[in-house]
């Protein structure tokens, strides 16, 4: 399978009042076409920092990140944030085109794209309301609406359930399962919770230390849906949890 | 929102109470008359003034200054409000500067709008729209000094990445409820301003006010003040009215 992102000798350092804090270093990583790559680290390690390198919304000190570049009316990577962070002065309908008036599509083929989009995220009903007038786990779905309407190559997910209740968060994660297995949707996903990740992940990359750097890569091969309780995936939970307190205390 | 009965009515019982007060103090011998002339003289006052065309034409002089200033004043209010409000450079360039021009008085400006402008609508729009400007533009630097700047890294996520793109993508649609807020509060000013910018001789209301308190003809003084005050409150009902259609996203 095809590289979509190559990420050579990484480092990122942060200058802020004449101090330098070194946030990532030496981060080798290749995600593939079709891939559901899950980071897990502790808060501040520099999950959240390593998508907005690949956003492109952060400059990398050292190293380079290659991103496959798209095709006309399409993205290399989307977005979905913490907080939904739609734009309130918007409709949803209108929320969700919001990447696609970037891309210079027919205003037609705009409306297409973004009631198909929000259709996928079960939502096609609300494409006239506000933002105000949806719940958490609505306002989350029109977010990941907002980011496959733009087709992206690879979809950054940087802890986009960790806001939401415990059964929102199950029935949002089995939505992106069906939703991107079905499309072969290449996903890179960022969350500090390790039961998500076995559960959704193809792979599994522990980030540790300060600076931060990948510890550990574990494979999961069960094929999705999958049970939640299956030993398999509590073992791999398991040992993703041993390789975050050891790099604990090596750090501490 | 269903406004209740009571909440109609109450506005109007109030306005009726005070009009009837304002009866009854000239009438009853508290105040001279000609001091303070009551409203039941207005109509007469106000019937002589239509009659001579006079009142008919004072309205459109003062609308056309009223909106053309107030138009250039909200304009460069924004404008300026959205450049020093971006960049960092140009609040600092400007913040002095902002502090000697912004305490100068409406009236104060009358001499210069006279010498560079002579006796006529163009000094009147002038002046208010200075009376307005500084209004809009504190109102418009502080919104948009206040936008999320998560929603900006929205913007740059998706790939809005020059100031044009984020201006009209995020920065204007996130900052409009402060900068209406500001613009509200000009449309009041500005006719404040109306009557300084015509007292020195350009035709509008204010200075048939002016030349009415020459003769010290109070009721056509007050004739005139409420013909301001009827303007001000249409104006101001249709821009609410506007206001709340433009901001009907906000919950
Ligand atoms: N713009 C910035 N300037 C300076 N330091 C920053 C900046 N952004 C992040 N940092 C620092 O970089 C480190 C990593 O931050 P980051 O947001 O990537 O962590 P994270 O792994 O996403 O944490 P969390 O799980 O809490 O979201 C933190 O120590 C943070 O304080
Ligand atoms: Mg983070």
């Amino acid at each position: 399978m095809a590289g979509l992102i190559g990420i050579r000798g990484l480092a990122l350092t942060f200058t802020r009042d004449g101090t330098q804090t070194k946030v990532l270093d030496g981060l080798d990583l290749d995600i593939a076409s079709g891939e559901f790559l899950a980071i897990v680290g502790a808060s501040g390690v520099g999950k959240s920092t390593l998508l907005r390198v690949i956003a492109g919304l952060v400059r990398p000190s050292e190293g380079t990140v290659t991103v496959s570049p798209p095709e006309p009316g399409r993205r290399s990577v989307a977005l979905v944030f913490q907080d939904a962070r739609l734009l309130p002065w918007r409709r949803i309908l209108d929320n969700v085109a919001f990447g696609l008036e970037k891309l210079k599509l027919p205003r037609a083929e705009r409306k297409r794209r973004a009631q198909a989009a929000l259709a996928r995220v079960g939502l096609a009903d609300l494409a006239g309301r506000w933002p105000f007038q949806l719940s958490g786990g609505q306002r989350q779905r029109v977010a990941l609406a907002r980011a496959l309407a733009v087709e992206p190559h690879v979809l950054l997910m940087d802890e986009p359930f960790s806001a939401l209740d415990a059964l929102t968060r199950e029935a949002l994660q089995d939505e992106l399962v069906r939703l991107c297995r079905a499309a072969g949707q290449t996903v890179l996903f960022v969350t500090h919770d390790i039961e998500e990740a076995v559960y959704l992940a193809d792979r599994v990359v522990v980030l540790a230390g300060a600076p931060g750097s990948i510890r550990a890569t574990h494979t999961l091969d069960a094929p999705h849906p999958r049970d939640r309780t299956a030993p398999a995936l509590q073992e791999t939970a398991q040992r993703i949890r041993a390789d975050l307190t050891l790099t604990d205390r090596v750090a501490g | 929102m269903r406004a209740h009965p009571a909440a109609t009515l109450l506005p109007l019982l109030g306005l009726a109470a005070f009009f009837l007060l304002w009866e009854a103090v000239p009438l009853s011998g508290l105040v001279n008359p000609a001091f303070l002339p009551p409203p039941s003289v207005l109509p007469a006052a106000f019937l002589r003034e239509w009659h001579s065309g006079q009142w008919m034409a004072a309205i459109g002089g003062s609308l056309g200054h009223y909106v053309l200033g107030l138009a250039i004043g909200v304009g460069l209010g924004i404008a300026a409000g959205t450049v020093t409000g971006l960049f960092r450079t140009a609040e600092g360039l400007t913040a002095w500067v902002v502090r000697v021009l912004r305490p100068v008085p409406g009236l104060a400006w009358v001499p210069f709008a006279i010498i560079w402008f002579g006796v006529n609508p163009s000094a009147a729009v002038f002046i208010i729209a200075i009376g307005v400007f500084w209004i809009v533009y504190f109102a418009s630097h502080g919104a948009i000094r206040g936008v999320d700047r998560d929603l900006l890294e929205l913007a740059d996520a998706f790939g809005f990445r020059s100031a044009p793109e984020r201006l009209i993508k995020v920065v204007w649609p996130a900052a409009m409820p402060g900068i209406l807020v500001g613009v509200r509060t000009a449309l009041g000013q500005a006719w404040m301003a109306v009557v300084a910018a015509e007292i020195f001789g350009v035709p509008g209301l204010g200075q048939r006010m002016m030349q009415a308190s020459t003769l010290l003809a109070t009721d056509i003084v007050v004739v005139y003040m409420l013909t301001m005050a009827l303007l001000y409150g249409l104006i101001d009902a249709a821009f609410t009215a506007l206001q709340a259609r433009v901001l009907q996203w906000r919950a």
